[in-house]
């Protein structure tokens, strides 16, 4: 608002009647109202099929970046003290979170309940030809390389291995994917915001007349603006609500569906609550922001500022 | 008393065309005045500059002593809220009703809704249009459209009202009538109106002031009373 427009009671009643043209207008130019609010939906359920996606797939890769660990196996003779020791010198190193030891007797029960054949020749042998070892998982997956390399070259340790190769593999395609699918998600942003506010300019363009009336009976540009940016606020948030809806249902359903699902069993999703409250919320923050500068933007060619 | 001050103003359009050059006229508070001219002879620039809807490229328009062409487009509102500009095409939104049309000018202003009511009421009993508030433009005449058009105009009590050709889509009766409510408004209420127009007749028989412009220049000025309309108006 200008200086020469602040008398805060004739601004309350310019805002209001503001509101209440913004009101009426998407009732009175229905069919183009109709046309920004299903333009807006369809490109917010786009968003909010980016953003699932985006934040499963993070949730995804951080639970089996969890799971990727280092198996230290440890010379055959060596003692319970010097095993203790190697215990806390891997424990020492900083990249490491939790150091679980096993047995190599643990081991050996373990392989015998994969199958009959394992456990008759174990039992066969007279002594246990197992390793003692310890599963190690580190604070970041990156620094699973450099951690088993400096295991390695603590006494005693015979290998320690966290699957080389196929670990780095997976990373960078982990890598690759968020990359991408945060990329999608600011493309479907930028895109929703170019279709909505394109889609205001079209209605805009066709009161045009309206508008230089407006200018025609003295009105200042801000109360000129302010029916416009109402009115788009109100669109985006009309067109916000199917793609929330659909969101909230659809990934309840979809959350439903994968967790009773046996061939999904090993996906585990984002739990609904509070996920899906959020979604909604940038949902209809988006819609309202973009609705709300797309009709700033489109107005003010009309205004000639 | 000078309300209307135009001094040496030229306006030459992106495109090169020169549509005023070098114009000087004065127009007392009160005064009735046509602008007559052929087509393209400048009568809307002129009309325009006044409303400031053209800045001009050159030279002064003074109207109530505040140089128009010299205000930045933001602030235009401020003078267009003194003025009061009747068009050919009436301009009126389709979509609201005769009362809400003339209202919308004051509403614009961010007037009280019980201030705007008695305000539209009056201006459309000066124009004869007090039946008709709940009629919507489509539901009108031509006449009785632009009779809503001057109604708007003059609701919020201009000091200045700018007709461009206001009759130019009315038959002869009808513009007879739209004349009578604009030389009722100039006499009673006071106002100064400028009227372009190509209506020689309507010219010949309201006996007032006369400006004559031909390729942007002021060919002749005449006073109250003295012009006589020739053919090649």
């Amino acid at each position: 608002m200008r200086k020469e427009d602040i008398k805060p009671v004739k601004a309350f009643r310019i805002l209001g009647r503001s509101i209440r043209d913004a009101i009426k207008s998407v009732f009175r130019n229905f069919s183009l109202s109709i046309a920004s609010i299903l333009c807006t939906t369809i490109t917010l359920i786009l968003v909010a099929i980016a953003i699932v996606i985006t934040v499963n797939i993070n949730h995804i890769t951080k639970n089996l970046e969890e799971e990727l660990t280092i198996v230290v196996y440890i010379e055959s003779d060596t003692s319970d003290e010097r095993l203790a020791d190697i215990e806390r010198e891997i424990n020492n190193i900083s990249t490491v979170s939790q150091v679980t030891s096993k047995s190599k007797e643990e081991w050996r029960l373990e392989m015998q309940s994969y199958s009959d054949t394992l456990n008759t020749t174990l039992n066969y042998l007279e002594e246990n030809p197992l390793l003692d070892s310890f599963i190690v998982t580190v604070l970041n997956v990156d620094d699973l390389r450099p951690t088993a390399l400096e295991i390695r070259e603590i006494a005693n340790v015979e290998s320690a291995n966290y699957g080389e190769g196929m670990v780095e593999d997976i990373i960078s395609v982990f890598d690759i994917i968020q990359t991408v699918t945060l990329a999608m998600v600011i493309a479907l942003i930028v895109v929703t915001a170019f279709l909505i506010s394109n889609t205001i300019k079209l209605t805009i363009f066709s009161r045009r007349s309206e508008i230089e009336i407006m200018r025609l009976v003295g009105s200042s540009n801000t109360s000129i603006k302010l029916p416009f940016i109402f009115e788009g606020f109100l669109l985006g948030v009309l067109g916000s609500i199917i793609p929330i809806i659909i969101t909230i249902y659809g990934y309840l359903i979809m959350y439903e569906q994968m967790s009773v699902s046996s061939s999904f069993s090993i996906i585990e999703l984002v739990r609904p609550m509070p996920f899906v409250l959020l979604t909604s919320i940038v949902l209809l923050l988006i819609g309202s922001v973009v609705g709300m500068f797309g009709s700033a933007r489109a107005v003010r060619k009309y205004l000639k500022i | 008393m000078r309300f209307i001050e135009i001094k040496n103003c030229y306006k030459v359009y992106k495109n090169g065309v020169a549509a005023i050059a070098d114009l000087t006229l004065s127009i007392n508070k009160g005064e009735f005045v046509f602008v007559i001219g052929a087509s393209g002879s400048g009568k809307s620039t002129l009309i325009k500059m006044l409303y400031r809807e053209e800045k001009p490229t050159k030279g002064t328009v003074e109207i109530g002593g505040i140089n128009v062409g010299k205000l930045r487009n933001r602030t235009v509102y401020k003078l267009r809220r003194k003025l009061g500009i009747v068009f050919q095409d009436f301009k009126l939104l389709p979509k609201l009703t005769v009362y809400e049309n003339v209202a919308f000018a004051l509403e614009c202003l961010g007037m009280k809704g019980r201030e705007v009511r008695p305000k539209v009421i009056k201006a459309l009993e000066h124009v004869g249009l007090k039946d008709k508030l709940r009629s919507f433009p489509s539901e009108l005449s031509g006449g009785e459209q632009q009779r809503v058009c001057i109604a708007r105009a003059i609701v919020n009590n201009p000091k200045l009202l700018i007709c461009d050709e206001p009759t130019g889509n009315l038959d002869p009766k009808t513009s007879k009538g739209i004349m009578e409510v604009l030389e009722t408004i100039n006499k009673n209420l006071g106002t100064t109106i400028i009227m372009a127009t190509h209506d020689k007749e309507i010219v010949d028989r309201m006996k007032k002031r006369v400006i004559v412009l031909d390729s942007g220049v002021l060919a002749e000025d005449h006073e109250k009373g003295r012009y006589k309309a020739r053919e090649s108006i």
